[in-house]
């Protein structure tokens, strides 16, 4: 029994994670209706502007780099909603769909073109630890990226709750005109968004990146996070956050009771056979609102 | 027009209702061939709704429809109810913009048009005859509601008058036996609206097309139509020639309040 | 002045409806197919033919595909690459292992990947938009996944399959220029056959339920079956060109050629090239093909050898620069480009 709960609560928090990268999807689609396929170059960008920062150009302390890296999100998300979005205002969702996959690829070519492509350590200086906790081993770096996803989720939903700001994205998201209608400026409630969105990327690119290295695969994460997005509700907040606890668990209990089956190949593919089993069912599983 | 012939298509005590509203209520109607029947009644009455039903976008709750004396199943699905020969238009356009007028038009045809996909890729003997042969259909509905000019112009390029005109002739392309029209008239000027009442008058002339349609001008539907059903708020109030429409006190009353 | 209708008149809808209407575009394709059949052979180096014109010719075919899905019936599917990769793997099974003749197994091949493409297209019937293409996503991780982890397809280490030699009527396709020529009359044969789809009734359906896909079910289009015949048409040639590629290309089934950046790059080739149209998928695909070339050009000029991997990074910037570029500016691409050259040209020298 210990086993299967301390499997359950590696799951819980690897699901976390999932959570987070998935919200920042959720959060760009809620706001402009646009599925963002440059979510995960944009948690790469981070991932490579923290290490240029911290390592590899600046040597700068750790948090003066993460301040760094969150002000280089911000000129991107202002550069991405006003060189581009603000010409395709008006367009199909489709346009703007495809217009994220542009972005991705230039956010991957310069990022790449700075840092360079070969694969690098990120070290925080987080220790690696296992900790008993009632009879369940639990890795302390784990469970220090659970906490700050954990934080960050919870304070994305006090922002959109409770600010005049959060409050305001919600309205455009719910309905366009009307918001511009009442005086909420379309662009200025992209660019939080985008903003909003790359803080999301920072964490889950400096995250997955301490724990994977930081290279092109990254990019990945977002593609995994997917199922989440879709189990869960594309345009629904907590689903999204309910959704990516239960793939983690599920994924890691699926692998831990069949891995001598699969030998560990379970992984990258179980949260794709979650996705199909619901979104065939129906996509909007926890999500009230039906599209 | 003789009172004893079978009509063509017959609602039967038609209900709809959504999240409680009911849109309709109990409704019957008849449309009989070769006439022009209008349904009329204030914004939010139902219309749009009973054409919805008719050709099977809305399942009705209850109530049954009877189409040339076969019963419609409960759920037959929109293409085959296009197949048995209801066409109709939509009250705010639903031209498809990629195309040109003239695949439009040739849209209508969709139905009529047999060749498999081998022939269609080979485009010889069989679907290249097939294609031609529809073509020359289309070109004389184009001839019919005179937009030669426009053939190969985008859809998305054209003025709103014409798209309703383009509209109309996909309709007409499929060369349904009953042939649904959702104000096929609105946002127009005088002179677009004679064109179209024209139109419309001579499709049910000369070429023998049934007819319902819904308008909000009076006037316009009191001129070209043989038959007038007015609903309000979901219940039919009034059925009957446009003389009797116009003589009927529960009809006055829904336009124009209990004053009168 | 010299390009122009004026003059040309049709007496029968036959020449009306034809797929080149003025003789000018007559003229041009004939002399296209002169060059591609008479030219490129004679002069073109062996590298240009296996390292540029094959894998050309490869991409044009499996962006057709992707267009006929995306472009013409408004399904987008960011999964593509793994059809060709289904393809790729089938063909090499049935002609390596089951010692079929090589243009049936080629066929096959096809038809196999249709299959699967219909079976993975049946989402459609429920979900639209940005969820099918998350879908299609799906698809693409489901089929790798399989391809690598079933040893009956994959074979050998890390999904590879080495080329077995090619014969056709015994006839050994050893040289560049004899698989240039398999690919081009593959090539001209299946791109013939989908622009007479996309014209004639089954295109008009498509381009209907991308358009307005209630009016078209109105007007009598079987949504559920037009859908999934896109999805088999386009899986069909991605199955195709998958094959061709790895036979006359790579040499080799391997499955990280047909990863989820390829499925991307794609989506991107029609993108640029324009949707929805036969010229835009050739466009697109020598774009993508070429792009490298032209980097290394321009590059030539400041340094000896551009290492590969500023190649690569400038490539991605370029690229992604042109799909916002064209998304902003031209959104049905390099096609609609030319289109519009045409027109002026129609008029040109005197434009009033």
């Amino acid at each position: 029994m210990a086993f299967f709960f301390e499997v359950l609560v590696t799951g819980l928090m690897v699901g976390i994670m999932y959570s987070l990268v998935a919200l920042g999807f959720a959060l760009i689609f809620k706001a402009s209706e646009v599925f963002n396929m440059a979510q995960g170059a944009m948690s790469l960008f981070a991932a490579l502007a923290l290490y240029g920062f911290l390592e590899q150009y600046l040597h700068l302390p750790l948090w003066l780099a993460l301040l760094c890296t969150v002000a280089t999100m911000i000129i991107w998300a202002y550069a991405i909603v006003f060189i581009v979005l603000k010409r395709l205002v008006n367009r199909p969702p489709l346009m703007l769909f495809m217009a994220t996959f542009g972005i991705a690829y230039l956010m991957e070519g310069i990022g790449q073109s700075i840092y360079g492509t070969q694969a690098k350590g990120l070290n925080l200086g987080i220790p690696d630890n296992l900790y008993e906790v009632a009879g369940i081993y639990i890795s302390s770096f784990d469970l220090f990226f659970a906490l700050v996803a954990a934080l960050l989720v919870g304070g994305l939903v006090w922002f959109f709750q409770k600010t005049r700001n959060g409050r305001a994205l919600r309205a455009v998201s719910d309905d366009h005109e009307a918001a511009l209608s009442v005086g909420i400026p379309l662009l200025k409630a992209w660019t939080l968004t985008w903003i909003i969105a790359g803080v999301v990327a920072t964490v889950a690119g400096v995250a997955w990146g301490t724990r994977l290295g930081v290279q092109f695969s990254l990019t990945y994460i977002a593609l995994k996070s997917l199922p989440v997005l879709i189990i869960g509700g594309i345009d629904s907040i907590p689903g999204v956050i309910i959704a990516g606890l239960i793939v983690g668990a599920g994924e890691n209990l699926g692998e831990a009771s069949s891995a001598h089956i699969w030998a560990g190949a379970f992984r990258p593919f179980s949260p794709i056979s979650w996705r199909l089993l619901f979104s065939t069912l129906n996509h909007t599983a926890f999500s009230a609102k039906r599209s | 027009m003789s009172e004893k012939r079978e009509p063509i298509l017959t609602a039967e005590h038609i209900a709809i209702s959504f999240g409680g509203l009911k849109a309709l209520d109990d409704v019957s109607l008849e449309i009989y061939p070769g006439e022009i029947m209008a349904i009329i009644g204030p914004n939010g009455a139902g219309k749009t709704t009973m054409l919805n039903i008719l050709n099977g976008f809305y399942k009705p709750d209850s109530g049954r429809i009877v189409f040339e004396g076969r019963e419609r199943p409960k759920h037959m699905k929109p293409n085959h109810i296009a197949a048995e020969g209801i066409a109709r238009t939509f009250q705010n356009l639903a031209l498809f913009t990629g195309m040109s007028a003239l695949g439009n038009i040739m849209m209508g045809r969709t139905m009529k048009m047999h060749s498999n996909i081998f022939s269609q890729g080979v485009y010889w003997g069989f679907s290249r005859k097939e294609e031609i042969e529809h073509r020359k259909a289309v070109e004389e509905i184009i001839d019919f509601l005179q937009i030669e000019n426009i053939r190969r112009t985008p859809a998305s390029m054209l003025p709103y008058g014409l798209r309703k005109r383009v509209e109309l002739a996909r309709a007409l392309a499929s060369e349904p036996k009953l042939l649904l029209l959702d104000e096929p008239m609105a946002g127009m000027n005088l002179e677009e609206k004679e064109d179209i009442a024209r139109f419309v008058l001579d499709a049910n002339e000369e070429l023998g097309y049934t007819i319902a349609l819904i308008e909000h001008d009076m006037g316009v539907v009191m001129d070209i139509c043989d038959r007038i059903v007015v609903l309000d708020f979901g219940k039919k109030i009034g059925e009957g020639t446009p003389d009797e429409i116009k003589a009927n006190p529960e009809v006055v009353k829904a336009y124009l309040g209990t004053a009168a | 002045m010299f390009y122009r209708e004026c003059g040309n008149f049709k007496d029968n809808y036959a020449s009306d409806m034809a797929i080149f209407p003025i003789p000018l575009d007559r003229w041009g394709f004939i002399v296209m197919l002169f060059a591609a059949f008479v030219v490129v052979p004679l002069f073109a180096s062996e590298y240009l033919i296996i390292n540029i014109i094959i894998p050309f010719y490869c991409f044009a075919l499996s962006a057709f595909g992707l267009n006929v899905l995306a472009g013409y019936a408004g399904q987008i599917s960011i999964g593509h690459a793994a059809f060709m990769a289904i393809g790729a793997y089938s063909s090499f099974i049935l002609y390596g292992r089951y010692g079929l003749p090589l243009i049936p197994s080629i066929l096959l091949a096809g038809l196999i990947t249709a299959v699967v493409g219909t079976f993975f297209g049946l989402p459609s019937l429920r979900i639209k938009g940005f969820y099918l293409a998350i879908s299609t996503l799906a698809s693409q991780f489901i089929i790798e996944w399989v391809i690598v982890h079933v040893h009956w397809i994959s074979g050998g280490v890390f999904g590879t399959i080495e080329a077995p030699k090619m014969f056709i009527f015994g006839l050994a396709l050893d040289t560049p220029v004899k698989k240039y020529y398999l690919v081009l009359c593959m090539l001209i044969l299946l791109m013939t056959f989908g622009k007479n789809l996309v014209r004639g009734q089954l295109g008009r359906n498509w381009m209907a339920i991308r358009d307005v896909d209630y009016a078209a079910e109105i007007i009598g289009v079987n949504l559920y079956r037009d859908k999934l015949v896109a999805f088999a048409v386009s899986t069909f040639y991605a199955g195709v060109a998958g094959s061709l590629i790895t036979f006359c290309y790579v040499g080799a089934a391997n499955i990280e050629e047909f990863n989820v950046m390829t499925s991307f790059a794609l989506l991107g080739m029609i993108i640029i090239g324009g949707l929805g149209t036969v010229l835009g998928s050739f466009f697109g695909a020598g774009f993508f093909v070429m792009l490298p070339i032209f980097i290394n050009q321009g590059l030539g000029s400041f340094m000896e050898v551009v290492p590969a991997d500023i190649l690569s990074n400038i490539e991605a910037i370029v690229f992604g620069g042109l799909i916002v570029f064209f998304l902003i500016v031209e959104p049905y691409g390099m096609a609609r480009l030319w289109h519009t050259i045409k027109d002026k040209l129609r008029l040109w020298p005197f434009p009033y």
